[in-house]
């Protein structure tokens, strides 16, 4: 038997014997995925959605306490769309659009994020984590009940792992004893601490940051707070740290972030009355709150040196780790994913080479590099580490109060935007004058038709969308079938359709892959190239 | 895209200079070294050009 780590929000997947368990010789699976976290239970969604069986394998029973990951970001909330459990977490989660950003003792601006309309999604939504794994394991159980070949099993925590060139072994303890499986391939969802990793000796390698952050989730109990983000760059008030962070999740929970510095008694400052003293410190002495829950961490900025090793792939914070400030965690777990699935799928089917799984490593660590770029940008910002950078620091505060320029300067977290997969290998060149943002290795920006939106209709297999454009309605290749979406730019009266994929130009087809990022472009539908074009996004031609 | 000028193009530099030398005048180091980085700020900012700015940061450093 062992012990949780952590506590539980709920149980989800209680320990069940195995029928693996009493097998004399190891039962050999498609797919394992060693995590239950949010980026595991992903995975198993995305293959499990092909009908390719996955088992998820989890030391615990089901999810951490905790608000943790609280902002999901567009895309995210995109693919969760696809898996089928977007809807209920953009019902739950708290949308705001009104930021106020303070320095020392005064307001220096505030600012509305005026989304873009004509998407699905927000740029975001607040929502405690346990939320967003709950939705997700949901739709794992009603995929199960369609006959998805998915399980999660709970208490089962890996101990040993042997790679071979065609398998891995994995020696699991449970409470009732011991037992091996065997993988094709092993997908590595245990976080950022990974075991796995660990186990395999690969190393993680970046910036440690001397710092650690009080997190205090407080119910308001007759709270007219208002529905926005407060940052507060040397709050005035005691012992707050360098900054702090406020804002709203569901449930009337507000998330208060403090930067408390390297060296804290943790013990010391978990307690009660000193978390009180900082809140009421900031929040003053009307204000009447329950705890609800707190911790402290503290965050690296590191990945891997390559997310691939032989049959073991890693995703999410197991591969990469980044500072909190832009919500690239949990974000960019859901983009590894996201491009991870389709690949592995095509390879399993044996419609696609080994090698795609390495345009997974690729495409991804331009992913991470973007990510820890943009956070550790943030976090110099936030924490400036030398006295000239803090002199520059403060100059764009105290001009941003009364000078408009300055503000999109002050950088107290960049949100997560999906990454554009510039220069992949998977790419055909651009053909379209068309608008940059969506140019080959985009993630498809959404748009609304008459009758629904654009991403939902792309679904998740190869798609040619032709606006304005003749094409045949269905197109193989190697064995992978291609589906046309026929659109007009007359079907978004709003505009938005044309805007976003023709630009300029009178017409447009676009070749797009499972995960919506765009593979290829041209001005009107060319059998070859068209063809040519798939055969790369797969892996199966080099660019020319 | 236009380039960084290097030759002269201040209108009586020496009224320029005084103006310069006047806004730090009885000031301490540390008022002073913030009113230089939000100066930078401003300049850079009507600048705006990107490869103007990065040809003025090496010019800078030399």
């Amino acid at each position: 038997m062992f012990d949780d780590r952590y506590r539980l929000a709920f149980k989800a997947y209680p320990y069940e014997r195995s029928g693996d368990q009493d097998q004399d010789r190891p039962v050999r699976h498609p797919v394992v995925v060693m995590g239950g976290g949010p980026i595991g239970v992903a995975t198993a969604l995305d293959l499990g959605r092909q009908g390719i069986p996955v088992v998820v394998l989890d030391d615990h029973e089901g999810v951490g306490m905790g608000s943790r990951a609280i902002c999901f970001a567009k895309r995210c909330l995109e693919i969760a769309d696809r898996y089928g459990c977007g809807e209920p977490m953009l019902k739950k989660g708290v949308v705001w659009n009104l930021g106020k950003v303070f320095h020392e003792d005064r307001k220096v601006f505030e600012f509305n994020l005026l989304p873009e309309e004509g998407h699905k999604y927000p740029a975001f939504i607040n929502m405690q984590q346990p939320y967003f794994e709950q939705f997700m394991i949901d739709e794992l159980r009603n995929l199960q009940a369609r006959g998805a070949p998915i399980e999660i099993r709970g208490k089962n925590r890996v101990e040993h792992v042997d790679v071979r060139d065609d398998h891995v072994a994995i020696d699991i303890l449970t409470p009732e004893g011991p037992y091996r499986i065997e993988a094709d391939w092993l997908i590595g969802c245990d976080g950022a601490n990974s075991p796995l990793r660990g186990m395999l000796g690969l190393d993680f390698t970046g910036r440690v940051f001397r710092d650690s952050f009080l997190i205090a989730d407080i119910k308001m109990v007759n709270g007219n707070f208002p529905t926005e983000r407060w940052f507060w760059f040397d709050p005035p008030f005691k012992s707050a740290g360098a900054s702090t962070l406020l804002h709203k999740q569901p449930d009337d929970v507000w998330r208060v972030d403090f930067q408390i510095g390297w060296d804290v008694d943790r013990k010391e400052e978990l307690k009660e009355e000193n978390i009180r003293a900082r809140l009421d410190a900031m929040l003053g002495p009307d204000v009447e709150y329950e705890m609800v829950w707190s911790s402290i961490y503290t965050f690296q900025c590191k990945r891997m040196d390559r997310f691939r090793a032989g049959r073991v792939i890693f995703a999410g914070d197991a591969a990469h780790q980044v500072s909190p400030f832009g919500a690239r965690g949990a974000n960019s777990g859901m983009q590894d994913v996201d491009n991870l699935g389709w690949k592995l799928g095509l390879v399993i089917n044996g419609l696609a080479p080994d090698s795609l799984l390495d345009t997974y490593n690729d495409e991804r660590i331009h992913g991470a590099d973007e990510n820890i770029r943009n956070s550790t940008r943030s976090t110099d910002f936030i924490t400036p580490k030398s006295d000239i950078s803090r002199i520059f620091r403060d100059a764009v505060l105290h001009l941003s109060e009364r000078h408009a320029f300055a503000r999109p300067m002050v950088n107290s977290g960049r949100l997560s935007v999906p990454c554009v997969y510039d220069g992949s290998p998977l790419n055909s060149a651009d053909a379209l004058d068309g608008p940059a943002r969506t140019r080959p290795g985009s993630a498809c920006p959404d748009a609304p038709l008459d009758d629904g939106f654009l991403l939902s209709r792309l679904g998740d297999d190869f798609v040619l969308l032709t606006i304005d454009a003749e094409a045949p309605d269905t197109l193989e290749e190697g064995g992978i079938v291609v589906r046309r979406v026929a659109l007009s730019a007359k079907d978004d009266p709003t505009g938005q359709l044309a805007a976003r994929y023709l630009g300029d130009a009178p017409s447009a087809v676009y070749l797009i892959r499972p995960d919506q990022h765009v593979a290829a472009r041209r001005p009107g539908f060319d059998d070859n190239l068209i063809r040519q074009a798939l055969r790369r996004a797969i892996g199966q031609e080099a660019q020319t | 895209m236009s380039e960084l000028t290097l030759t002269p193009n201040i209108d009586g530099p020496d009224d320029f200079y005084e103006d310069l030398l006047a806004i730090h005048d009885g000031r301490t180091k540390e008022e002073s070294d913030a009113i230089n980085a939000r100066l930078i700020l401003v300049l850079a900012n009507h600048i705006g050009d990107s490869a103007v700015l990065k040809a003025a940061l090496s010019v800078a450093v030399k």
